[in-house]
């Protein structure tokens, strides 16, 4: 594996900047420049890449999907939210509709936000592209026809033109797809979800989304720490505090950043990613939540340190 | 882990001390147990004295958690007091002032709580 690259990053549904937001960015930069001179372009966007995500950028608002770039032809992805859309216009003009390409999709469950871009993506329509979606649940295939049919979409299931298969996974068996190595687990959601462990010759990711973690059973946690064990990079739902998640929204089947941060350094991994943002946190508070989550690693580190960055649509870990 | 609980008047004072990470969360459950449950009974409050923590995990916080869902239900009070600087800041990367009543010290939770478990805190405080 090369890379991973994020189309969607928000949790349960897509959200937009809103016009006062961005005047909110610009008031701030504009505060910060104040009395400062900048003689050339270049001091001009040094200045504004040292302003922090929360002012010069946005961690962006499209529902969830992730590329793993394996180094191969084939393309590899996790999700359908609407992260898709991007994708594709990026796929389809690297390679132009009469290029045939293979597409691998994991599916973590298919929960609307998880499957709500399928409908717009376009390699779907052009005959001749072949698209394989995975996961582990019976309903997988059901979930995407219902989604195209009327009244909800105009174009039925039927009619899109590539060749698309659905592949029923077991949890704990090894699939090799890709050239890579993928296990998938069953975790603790609303209709269940499953995370998966994607492994190539030196590097394994792991893609857990849209997982409670109730910290009623030991085993239960053990579980997810071997699942995770010495992963270069875990991709954790991350939506809710610690407090929210385990009192007024348990059963919503999400999970806290300080609960990614415990599994992570139980299992030794290098890099932990905060996923499945809270449309309702603005980039300010997922900036405060990722410097409060790197304070926390500090605080509860026993071994070696745990690199903790926050998603954003657009985001690149080279691996 | 240890813990060990007085009372003063119409509240009893719990007191763990080291470190509350995931073994040790049930632990604190298991302790907590009795005691919440007389703490219904006799219709008194709860203040958790934190002065000995070095650390709490997630475990831990759900335990206390669920300690003050317990309380809450009969309408009793649960607070937690003496924080130090470094369990403080977990709970407030927890967001966890919104699940507990935290306090600087025992006497400012009792004086909050009760003015007959102040009384008595302070005479044995002198």
């Amino acid at each position: 594996m090369k890379r991973i690259r994020f189309w969607g990053t928000r949790g349960s549904l897509p959200v937009a900047l809103t016009a006062s937001a961005v005047r909110t960015k610009l008031i701030a930069a504009l505060r910060g420049a104040a009395g400062r001179t900048f003689a050339t372009d270049h001091e001009i966007e040094t200045y504004v890449d040292g302003l922090g995500m929360a002012v010069s950028g946005t961690y962006g608002g499209h529902s969830p999907c992730v590329e793993i770039e394996t180094g191969g032809s084939e393309y590899v992805l996790c999700d359908l939210g609407t992260g898709v859309r991007p994708f594709a216009q990026k796929a389809l003009a690297r390679h132009g509709p009469a290029s045939p390409q293979t597409y691998h999709i994991f599916m973590s469950h298919v929960h609307w936000d998880h499957i709500m871009g399928f409908p717009f993506f376009t390699p779907a329509y052009i005959p001749g592209n072949r698209i394989r979606i995975y996961g582990g649940h019976a309903v997988l295939e059901e979930a995407f026809r219902r989604q195209q049919a009327a009244p909800s979409f105009p174009v039925d299931f039927e009619a899109l033109g590539a060749n698309i298969e659905f592949v029923r996974l077991e949890p704990g068996e090894k699939h090799d797809v890709a050239g890579l190595q993928v296990r998938l687990m069953l975790q603790h959601h609303s209709g269940d979800s499953y995370g998966y462990r994607f492994t190539s010759a030196d590097k394994t990711v792991i893609y857990s989304t849209d997982s409670e973690h109730t910290l009623t059973d030991l085993s239960e946690t053990q579980r997810f720490v071997d699942f995770f064990r010495d992963a270069d990079v875990v991709i954790f739902d991350a939506m809710y505090s610690l407090a929210d998640a385990i009192s007024i929204r348990a059963d919503w089947g999400h999970s806290s950043n300080i609960v990614g941060v415990e599994l992570c350094q139980m299992a030794g991994a290098r890099h932990l990613c905060l996923f499945h943002h809270e449309p309702v946190n603005s980039d300010e508070a997922i900036a405060r939540l990722l410097a409060e989550t790197r304070r926390f690693e500090e605080i509860s580190r026993r071994g070696k340190p745990l690199y903790v960055s926050a998603a954003y649509d657009g985001m690149e870990i080279d691996l | 882990m240890e813990f060990s609980s007085r009372k003063f008047a119409d509240v009893v004072v719990a007191s763990p001390v080291g470190q509350i990470d995931h073994p040790n969360a049930q632990e604190l459950e298991r302790a907590l147990a009795p005691l919440l449950n007389e703490a219904i009974r006799s219709k008194t409050a709860v203040v958790l004295d934190f002065a000995g923590v070095e650390y709490i995990s997630s475990m831990g916080l759900r335990v206390l958690m669920v300690a003050a869902k317990q309380m809450r239900g009969q309408s009793l009070r649960i607070a937690v007091a003496a924080l130090r600087p470094l369990v403080e800041e977990i709970f407030d990367i927890a967001r966890f002032r919104h699940v507990l009543e935290v306090f600087p010290s025992v006497r400012a939770a009792l004086q909050e709580v009760s003015a007959p478990a102040l009384a008595a805190y302070d005479v044995t405080a002198r």
